[in-house]
């Protein structure tokens, strides 16, 4: 009996967003209620994981098959350290995205929010899905099922330029995935008979060296939610979206899945000793690299905030996919590192800027000098985030910036090193201006106005605070403690991950 | 013996119930009479395929004339799966017709179309379960003429039903013309017409040049019916202005009897070893299905009569089952057969969809697609669906198509037909996006209110969409069976020339 237990939770998890969606549909004519199971759907989703994370490190280990997806092939759900952090990562944080989202979708009024929760559910059903599949397969279906659930939320607004953005979205998403990501599933699945994640890779004596560069490509290229350049044009086309849509597609489900789903590819598919030893990540290494820097450097040029921190983004997770071209043990830590600070800090300063839009309408920096004065808890929560994203200690981002470096260093990558910090100098410059500005430039009015010179402003007044709603406040400041708060448990959770790394 | 007279009932069954509609001459007990007559029919091709799995080959006698004099029907493990295809979709149909033929025929034409339809599926079933090569010839009118006469009757909604009718006249005539021109010279070469008799008698006639003629003569008429590539011009006007039950109809079955027919005697009368050295299959098949998948997708991007949108998806869709067979292994062969039960899913359904729309609106220009994604959900799931499924996402029977196709082309070693056949598949996001963003993110014109279409509509269609959805998940059924179908087409093959070496 206590046997099934485990796999009873494991159902249960995948099941209770599906389940979600259902009510959500049937609660269309009582908002309250339908926010409330949005809610408590996410607190039960949580519940499970959780149990299932305290069933992992007491020994056991979950797993479900079902039926056979194509011959020899079943869908297969595992319970892995990996799959585990992600999942308690992305059901922890969409209960905060719900109650943002109650706050920010209510306080701008907008339409079909019905069909926005039930599309919300059903991409937290498919992330699910993907982070506790067992094999390729069950991957790429849930991976696929990802894309699908969050198009409307993209289009959301039914403009044409929303409609132009999904296109680009799902040509974009699907186009890597089918074109790419496919044949290679297709192909490693004809040369190794199996496509289950296995410790330290599947692939290892079955293919020779340049055959796994090429694979190893089409894999990187292929998983387009990693974003990896030239394939990113879909991250900033999705910015149509409603800002909670953004902030969960950009910092929880979508990106997180993508480089996700890169990490597993290379833990347990080539497994590290295999990538190292064939040095089939070489080339790969350097187009992430590129990806970051480039990146990077556009963000600089961005004003619209949200697609500032779509680049950003892009930046951000090429850190992931060079953990893992980097082949070695620390560097994919540090991708898991990555994964779970910069979802903290992203999904951080996605929520402010939409804070920021629901109380003043404001999208541009520019426009945004002196507002920190008006809304200062949400510009500290942005100073927290943007220094996690920058990797400064106390904050999580510092830990995957660590175990990154380690990783270079203990290849002999330097130039590695350079670029990171070259990075985080960009991310500096593109970030910190903006807590600045809010906080020490007066308060911007209409641009034809004149400015008054020489006056002492930077001082808070009370009386003058014109927050947003407390509902988008709230998420906001939370996860901006969380992101510090996962600095200090920064040491547990490398040392949960470690032992799957290892040969 | 039992299995022998259920054999011929099956074609019976229709064969007789289409007088008695014409007798009873009422348009409900007419229908009343081809609904039971096509499940009895089903039935009857459940019975038979599991028996088949037991007996192997089921042989019947008409007339208690032994062939290769007698006319014999022969069930094995291919058209026992072929049966069940065209049976189970006829039978759906025939279950759907009643409101959307009340809607589109005239009162008094209704027993007419009832009785036109049971010939039809009869001359079908006839098709596929004949062991005959003449007797093929004369099921092939029946299903042939009665289906000009469904076409025509799609009149009253449009008059170019009538010259798409006499098209469709001409080209079928032509290629039962070219196919008796074909037979005649294998009858001269080995003086039999039973199929088996036939394929010994080749098998040990070593080169012939009428042998080759006759083959040209035989597959170019075949290739009228299933449409392949260049052969294809009568298809998009007959799908497109027939009733839509009958488009939903022959999209299903006709295209698949006319496959299973190339195939029987590509593989089991001429031999793998006469196209190893005509290379026929290699050189003409290859990259006409390449052009169909391409040129016909192209070409169905810009169509905005759904129902000929739906038209030149098909004939993208034989091109995919055509490039299976070119890759002449039994992997190849294997991925053709699941590729016909698949798309005569997929496709049926999506007919019966537009017919719901049809049902509803009157027409279905792309036009009055606006908004119905509110007005008519159901429809309009089963809608998208169907096109996921054409997509090829995980999790539809379209997955489980490409992913056999894709795993016969690098069997053969063929990578540009691999990554050919899943860039084609991309193609149909194109065509089917359009029509959902339509019904989805675009606004109903004012006025009008559209309802659901009935429950006698949506339980056939529903019906489609779980199968296209369920043997998606669970493929284990069609790939047993579509697996033991190519054997048994290929082993009939390799006994019989064994065989003949011998003395």
């Amino acid at each position: 009996m206590e046997d099934y237990f485990p796999g009873f939770f494991l159902a249960l998890s995948l099941l209770t967003p599906v389940l979600g969606a259902l009510l959500i549909g049937a609660a269309h004519s009582a908002p309250n209620l339908r926010e409330a199971i949005s809610l408590s759907t996410g607190v039960i989703l949580s519940g499970c994981v959780l149990f299932l994370l305290i069933d992992y490190l007491a020994g056991g280990t979950a797993r479900l098959e079902g039926v056979e997806i194509v011959q020899g092939l079943p869908i297969l759900f595992a319970v892995e350290p990996l799959g585990l952090v992600f999942a308690m990562l992305a059901s922890l944080l969409w209960i905060a995205i719900t109650v943002y989202s109650i706050g920010y979708m209510r306080s701008l009024n907008e339409a079909h929010q019905t069909r926005y929760y039930i599309c919300f559910a059903l991409a937290m059903a498919s992330t699910i899905g993907l982070a506790f599949a067992g094999n390729l397969i069950t991957l790429f279906l849930f991976y696929e099922m990802l894309t699908l659930a969050t198009y409307p939320l993209v289009v959301h607004h039914e403009t044409q330029e929303a409609k132009r953005g999904g296109r680009i979205y799902l040509g974009m998403l699907l186009g890597t995935s089918m074109l790419l990501f496919l044949p290679a599933i297709i192909w490693t699945w004809s040369v190794t008979e199996t496509l289950e994640f296995s410790k330290g890779g599947i692939l290892a004596g079955k293919i020779e060296a340049p055959y796994a560069a090429i694979l190893f490509a089409l894999f990187l290229f292929g998983i387009g939610k990693a974003a990896l350049m030239p394939f990113h044009r879909w991250l900033p086309a999705a910015m149509v979206a409603p800002t909670p849509v953004s902030a969960f597609l950009h910092a929880v489900a979508v990106v997180k899945a993508g480089v996700f789903t890169v990490l597993k590819v290379g833990i347990y598919i080539f497994g590290v000793a295999f990538l190292a030893e064939i040095n089939a990540a070489e080339a790969m290494m350097w187009v992430a690299a590129f990806s970051l820097i480039a990146a990077s450097m556009i963000a600089l040029r961005k004003d619209d905030l949200k697609a500032r921190l779509a680049y950003s983004t892009v930046a951000q997770l090429a850190y992931v996919t060079l953990g893992v071209a980097l082949a070695s043990v620390m560097g994919m830590a540090g991708g898991v590192m990555q994964l779970v600070a910069h979802a903290l800090g992203k999904i951080t300063l996605f929520m402010c800027a939409g804070a920021i839009y629901a109380a003043s309408g404001k999208k541009n920096i520019s426009q945004m000098a002196g507002l920190g004065r008006v809304m200062p808890f949400t510009f500290a929560a942005f100073l927290l985030g943007a220094l996690s994203i920058i990797g400064i200690p106390p904050t999580g981002g510092a830990w995957s910036k660590w175990f990154l470096m380690m990783g270079a260093a203990d290849t002999g990558q330097y130039v590695m090193i350079s670029v990171w910090m070259l990075s985080s100098l960009l991310s500096i410059a593109y970030l910190i201006p903006i807590v600045a500005r809010g906080f020490f430039l007066p308060l911007y009015e209409e641009a034809d106005r004149p400015q008054p010179q020489g006056r002492e402003i930077s001082v808070i007044k009370l009386s003058r605070m014109r927050e947003a709603p407390i509902w988008c406040v709230l998420p906001a400041c939370c996860t901006a403690v969380l992101s510090v708060l996962v600095y200090f448990a920064g040491p547990a959770i490398a040392g949960f991950i470690l032992p799957v790394l290892g040969p | 013996m039992m299995g022998g007279h259920l054999l011929v009932l099956l074609i019976m069954a229709p064969l007789a119930a289409a007088p008695l509609c014409v007798l009873f001459n009422r348009p409900v007990l007419s229908w009343g009479i081809a609904a039971f007559a096509s499940l009895f029919a089903f039935a009857a091709s459940l019975v038979l395929y599991a028996q088949i799995k037991s007996a192997g080959v089921i042989s019947y006698h008409l007339g208690d004339w032994a062939p290769p004099l007698g006319i014999e029907l022969r069930l094995d493990a291919a058209n026992s799966f072929v049966i069940v295809i065209i049976s189970a979709i006829g039978f759906l149909c025939t279950l759907f017709a009643l409101k959307s033929v009340a809607r589109e025929i005239s009162r008094e034409d209704q027993p007419l179309f009832y009785a036109m339809l049971m010939l039809c599926f009869s001359g079908l079933l006839g098709v596929t379960v004949t062991g005959d090569a003449f007797n093929l010839f004369v099921f092939l009118e029946i299903c042939s003429l009665s289906s000009y006469v469904l076409v025509a009757m799609g009149a009253k909604q449009d008059r170019r039903a009538l010259t798409a009718a006499f098209t469709y006249l001409l080209f079928g005539t032509i290629g039962a013309t070219f196919y008796v021109i074909g037979l005649g010279l294998i009858y001269a070469l080995t003086g039999t017409l039973n199929m088996m008799d036939m394929a010994a008698r080749i098998a040990g006639l070593g080169h012939s040049s009428t042998l080759q003629v006759g083959f040209g003569f035989i597959i170019i008429g075949l290739g009228l019916k299933l449409a392949i590539f260049p052969l294809h011009q009568w298809l998009p006007n007959v799908y497109g202005y027939a009733p839509s039950v009958v488009s939903a109809f022959l999209a299903g079955t006709a295209t698949k009897a006319a496959a299973y027919v190339s195939l029987r005697f590509i593989y089991t009368i001429f031999g793998p070893v006469f196209h190893f050295e005509t290379q026929t299959l290699q050189y003409l098949f290859l990259p006409l299905g390449l052009a169909a998948i391409f040129i016909a997708s192209i070409v169905a991007i810009f169509q905005t009569n759904i129902k000929r949108l739906l038209a030149y998806s098909s004939i993208a869709q034989t091109g995919y089952i055509l490039m299976g067979v070119s890759f002449a292994n039994l992997s190849g062969l294997m991925a053709a057969l699941l590729h016909i039960f698949n798309h005569a899913i997929m496709k049926s359904g999506l007919f019966l969809a537009v017919a719901c729309v049809i049902y509803r609106m009157g027409d279905c220009s792309i036009a009055s697609f606006r908004g119905l994604g509110r007005a008519m959900p159901w429809t309009m799931a089963a809608f998208v669906i169907g096109g996921l499924s054409l997509t090829g996402i995980p999790a539809t029977v379209g997955f489980t198509s490409k992913w056999y196709l894709v795993l016969a082309a690098l069997d053969r070693g063929w990578w540009p037909a691999a990554f050919a056949i899943i860039a084609g598949s991309l193609l149909a996001l194109f065509y089917f996006g359009r029509v959902i963003e339509a019904a989805y993110f675009q606004q109903a014109p004012e006025g009008g209110t559209v309802r659901e279409a009935p429950m006698g509509m949506l339980l056939p269609l529903w019906a489609l969409t779980i199968a296209s959805v369920y043997f998606g998940i669970d493929s284990e059924t069609t790939v047993a069976g579509a697996r033991a179908a190519a054997e048994a087409l290929f082993l009939n093959t390799t006994a019989l020339s064994s065989a003949q070496a011998g003395p």
